[in-house]
């Protein structure tokens, strides 16, 4: 459905908190993101009318353009002269975004396809029900009672084989029957995509109690995923029921001139079209308050996660909680007493909007940040997996690597880009701070280009590429992304100070750099354009051509520039107390992370 | 004048409270429209489907699934007692027989010739809603439940434990500051609702469990004490279900914090008074604070105040600091500028001068602020 006739876009996004507006412009041949505001989500009481809260955010983009774009109540389309716009486009997450259970015949099996398949479509997924999840038939039974999802995706079996597992799934839903979330007046949707042979049991168990949906299997054969046909059903469902229970959005649907999409599904679509305009492998995160979600795209293949309770202020405590105090000490410079650490981020997750005032306190903020990206990373690392379960025909040569089926598709020397979004990286006080979270928390190898999306554009520009790519991507490359660097990381392990690496750096404007990188430390180049970068690591270090080969690269800079990271891959802080907080004080010092 | 928004928790010392008192599933409402309740009287009750227990009879007899139904003693809709056997197999020889009981008491549910399994359901169990605050009720949801309206005294703590409970206010220390010890707590406080200070460790609300108090209202408590009551870390801030034998209310925060003077006035002016509590938090969209409500309004008329407060900052107010590095201190807004300034972190944000008790002024990040009721 690509429309090239536009001229003047707005876009929207209304979060559970905050709907952003943006206006994008054609200014020439290449589109740009020219004025942008904001407005509080009007979608709880008193207001319950979404729509209050989009026109609001884009009354604040007329006042600030001069353009008007209301006419009352509506947005004036199609442009001309100084008024209205071509086209209106919106994603949403307010009110929990899309809350989705999950089920399927194996854990391993469908039920990690059925997992893939509705976080894809930006779902959160509450629970995955499983025959085999290790929970008595009558816990699982209770689970779904409590749940109050908006839908339920289930599947099971390969198309044409045993059909028992996924009728006695079908059955566990149809004794606890589950109510939705909003409104007790509509019947629960239920999506069937699992053996094409168990329909007919499927419709005479579930097709009076719920809505029930069929769609095609998404696992027909166990070599074989195909999560599309259920991901279009989901998002059917999620404008045609859950959107019409939400306040206003009916009327939000109206205003629309592209289907409206849940605000991940968005960002995950504008990250494909990145990696696949630059034939990139791509890591985005975004890190909020309450939930981490984490998107990636290797070798083509699509993966999104969300860790639902990983998140700056109202999670903060869950991130201790998951990764120990232990872990979130070891990346402080300083000593501080735990009970005294446990109440500042207890006291932090009541009052969620404080903000950090000292540099110890913001110290502390990063910290745990990287603590959030570093479990939520690994939770997508289990979910980012080939298929499970699938014979698999090896030559002699496959046979010593012993490799399984089922192991992530996340390959961080083959990583080219990161992309962070979230206020504790989109807005720290310094992008060098941004810069080295997302090197410590993911510990990319070789050479990969960083960057943030500092006003989250990502969603609109998502929405907007289902209409017309070359608008999403023109905004995307030169408003969005804020380049901040590529972080260059030899993988091996050597003794302190020993050489690992000759460097030579040549900037675009034809300055030159070079030196010797030294296990242990850190060195910064700051250069804001592109450079030359030709390395020669040593024997028993790699930087993706393999071991002691030389490497030579066009590099980005940024906000930061180039960062050599010698700390070796894997990295690992030292154990000694004394010399953690050294060296923690010698790299922050390096990157020029904090003030004096 | 210059002002500034800022969250604050309420503590209304005359305010008119509404609850509504909803049943998660439809049942029927048992007191009409403009009756008077008490706290403890039941305004709706359902019956709440008991649990489903699955049996695959099939595999326990050695069956195949199309042939549960001959074997079936009771069949879906008949009704069944716990050790009743509902299914057995007729072998050549007796000592070979297998006999399936069942293991609660209820109704055959469903049985499926698919898979063998048959769902057998508890009874159900009645579920029996409380007024929760003394009041009248001036709306009625058919099938669903009330609204009660009262009017008294309404304080909203910050963070809370445990679920709704009902008692006589008592004061078991003597000033805001002062901190709730162990010997503060007396068999006569078994069934009250404790007013503390600053702070309760472990060991206090051991003892309050011990005795049998009903709630403790308390300026701070340490987060390590927390998670030892609890046995766990509380993650998010979804809290009202714990079962812990007491329910804390938390006014001010994590750590040793004194009672706001406010707050603690107005729960000492109401000493000896019927008060409904509540931990139940909620910090995400859809907010919800642990409160305490007193019904009535104070005897000494001079103390009700009606207004909720502006919800706003203006100079002269005094406010609460909420972080480091001046955490918990308490000041008098001395100034609002409106340029954005760097604070010690580099971050630019909107500040405002606070001056404290000894005249010394410091900027603070607004974000970092919460009005005190005076």
């Amino acid at each position: 459905m690509e429309n090239n006739n536009l001229n003047v876009i707005i876009a929207t996004d209304c979060g559970s908190t905050t709907t952003k507006a943006i206006l994008i412009e054609k200014k020439g041949d290449t589109y740009r993101q020219t004025f942008r505001g904001e407005a509080p989500t009007t979608v709880e009481a008193p207001f319950e009318d979404v729509t209050k809260g989009v026109l609001n955010a884009i009354t604040e983009v007329e006042e600030l353009s001069g353009r008007k774009l209301l006419d009352g109540e509506k947005i004036i389309i199609p442009s001309n002269g100084n008024t209205g716009a071509d086209t209106y486009v919106s994603t949403s997450s307010a009110g929990g975004g899309l809350q989705m259970m999950v089920a399927g015949a194996v854990k391993a099996m469908t039920g990690e396809s059925a997992q893939r398949c509705a976080l894809g479509a930006g779902a959160i997924v509450m629970d995955v029900l499983a025959s085999n999840d290790g929970r008595a038939d009558y816990e699982k039974i209770e689970r779904i009672r409590q749940l109050r999802p908006d839908m339920i995706l289930l599947s099971g079996g390969t198309d044409g084989g045993t059909i028992t597992h996924v009728v006695e799934l079908g059955q566990f839903i149809k004794a606890a029957d589950p109510k939705p979330r909003l409104g007790a007046s509509y019947k629960l949707p239920i999506i069937y995509a699992g053996n094409n042979k168990a329909r007919d049991q499927i419709k005479d168990l579930l097709g009076d109690n719920m809505a029930l949906i069929i769609s095609d299997n998404i696992r027909p054969s166990l070599e074989h995923e195909n999560l599309m046909p259920a991901r279009h059903k989901i998002h059917d469902i999620f404008l045609e029921h859950v959107m019409q229970q939400a306040p206003g959005y009916p009327k939000l649907m109206a205003m629309v001139s592209a289907p409206i999409m849940p605000t991940p599904a968005a960002v995950g679509a504008m990250t494909q079209k990145f990696a696949k305009a630059n034939n990139y492998n791509v890591l985005a995160v975004d890190i909020g308050g309450a939930t981490t979600d984490v998107f990636s795209v290797f070798s083509e293949i699509f993966n999104r996660t969300v860790s639902a309770n990983l998140g700056m202020s109202y999670s903060i405590s869950n991130v201790m909680a998951e990764a120990g105090l232990a872990n979130i000490l070891r990346w402080l410079p300083f000593d501080i007493d735990e009970q005294d650490l446990r109440n500042r981020l207890k006291n932090k997750m009541i009052r969620p909007t404080t903000i950090p005032q000292t540099v110890e306190s913001l110290q502390v903020e990063h910290a745990v940040a990287r603590e959030a990206l570093r479990l939520a990373f690994e939770q997508h690392k289990a979910l980012a997996v080939g298929l499970k379960g699938v014979q698999q025909e090896r030559s002699i040569s496959d046979a010593f690597e012993q490799s399984e089926s089922g192991q992530t598709l996340i390959n961080l020397m083959s990583l080219n880009y990161i992309i962070g979004s979230g206020g504790i990286l989109a807005h720290s006080p310094r992008r060098t701070q941004s810069m080295m979270l997302m090197m410590d928390a993911y510990q990319p190898e070789g050479i990969t280009s960083i960057a943030v999306d500092s006003i989250f554009m990502m969603p609109h520009l998502g929405v907007l590429s289902q209409i017309n790519d070359k608008a999403a991507l023109d905004v995307f490359y030169k408003d969005c992304l804020v380049r901040i660097g590529t972080c260059v990381a030899p993988k091996g392990l050597a003794r302190e100070n020993e050489n690992i690496m000759e460097w030579n750096v040549v900037e675009d404007s034809g300055k030159k750099h070079s030196g010797i990188l030294r296990f242990g430390e850190i060195i910064r180049i700051p250069m804001e354009g592109n450079a030359k970068l030709t390395a020669n690591p040593v024997r028993g270090f790699d930087l993706g051509e393999g071991s002691g080969n030389k490497i030579s690269r066009k590099v980005e800079g940024g906000t930061v520039g180039i960062v050599l990271d010698g700390r070796g891959r894997p990295f690992n802080l030292p154990k000694n107390h004394s010399k953690r907080i050294e060296s923690l004080n010698k790299w922050y010092k390096a990157m020029d992370m904090y003030p004096a | 004048m210059a002002h500034a928004y800022t969250p604050g928790l309420k503590a209304i010392s005359c305010a008119r409270i509404t609850k509504n008192r909803l049943l998660p599933i439809p049942g029927k409402v048992l007191v009409e429209k403009g009756k008077e309740v008490s706290a403890l009287d039941i305004v709706a009750e359902t019956d709440l489907p008991g649990k489903v227990y699955p049996m695959n009879i099939a595999n326990r007899l050695g069956i195949t699934p199309d042939e549960v139904k001959g074997f079936m003693l009771k069949l879906p809709g008949d009704k069944i007692k716990k050790g009743e056997v509902i299914a057995e197999n007729k072998p050549f020889i007796k000592w070979f027989k297998t006999a399936i009981e069942s293991p609660v008491t209820g109704t055959v549910d469903a049985m499926s010739e698919i898979t063998g399994q048959v769902l057998l359901r508890a009874t159900p169990k009645v579920l029996a809603l409380k007024a929760y605050v003394k009041g009248k009720v001036i709306d009625v949801q058919p099938d669903f439940g009330v609204t009660v309206e009262s009017e008294g005294t309404f304080i909203q703590g910050i963070f809370g434990i445990g679920g709704e409970t009902n008692g006589e206010i008592a004061l078991a220390v003597e000033s805001p500051d002062e901190e709730l010890l162990p010997e503060d707590i007396k068999p006569e406080h078994k069934g009250k609702i404790l007013i503390g200070g600053q702070h309760a460790g472990i060991a206090t609300i051991k003892k309050a469990i011990e005795v049998g108090v009903n709630a403790i209202i308390v300026g701070g408590i340490h987060d390590k004490d927390l998670r030892k009551i609890l046995g766990y870390d509380i993650g998010v801030a979804v809290t009202g279900t714990e079962k812990i034998g007491i329910t804390i209310v938390v006014t001010e925060g994590f750590g040793m914090i004194p009672m706001a003077e406010y707050t603690y006035k107005l729960l000492v002016a109401r000493k000896g008074e019927q008060a409904s509590v509540s931990g139940a938090t909620q910090i995400r969209a859809g907010v919800m604070r642990p409160e305490i409500i007193i019904p009535g309004y104070p005897k000494d008329s001079n103390v009700c105040k009606k207004e909720e407060g502006r919800g706003w900052i203006e100079p002269g107010d005094i406010v609460r600091i909420i972080r480091e590095p001046h955490f918990g201190i308490i000041g008098k807004v001395h100034s609002l500028p409106s340029e954005l300034t760097k604070v010690l972190s580099e971050s630019k944000v909107r500040v405002l001068t606070v001056e404290l008790a000894g005249g010394e002024k410091i900027v603070v990040p607004r974000a970092n602020v919460e009005i005190v009721e005076k």
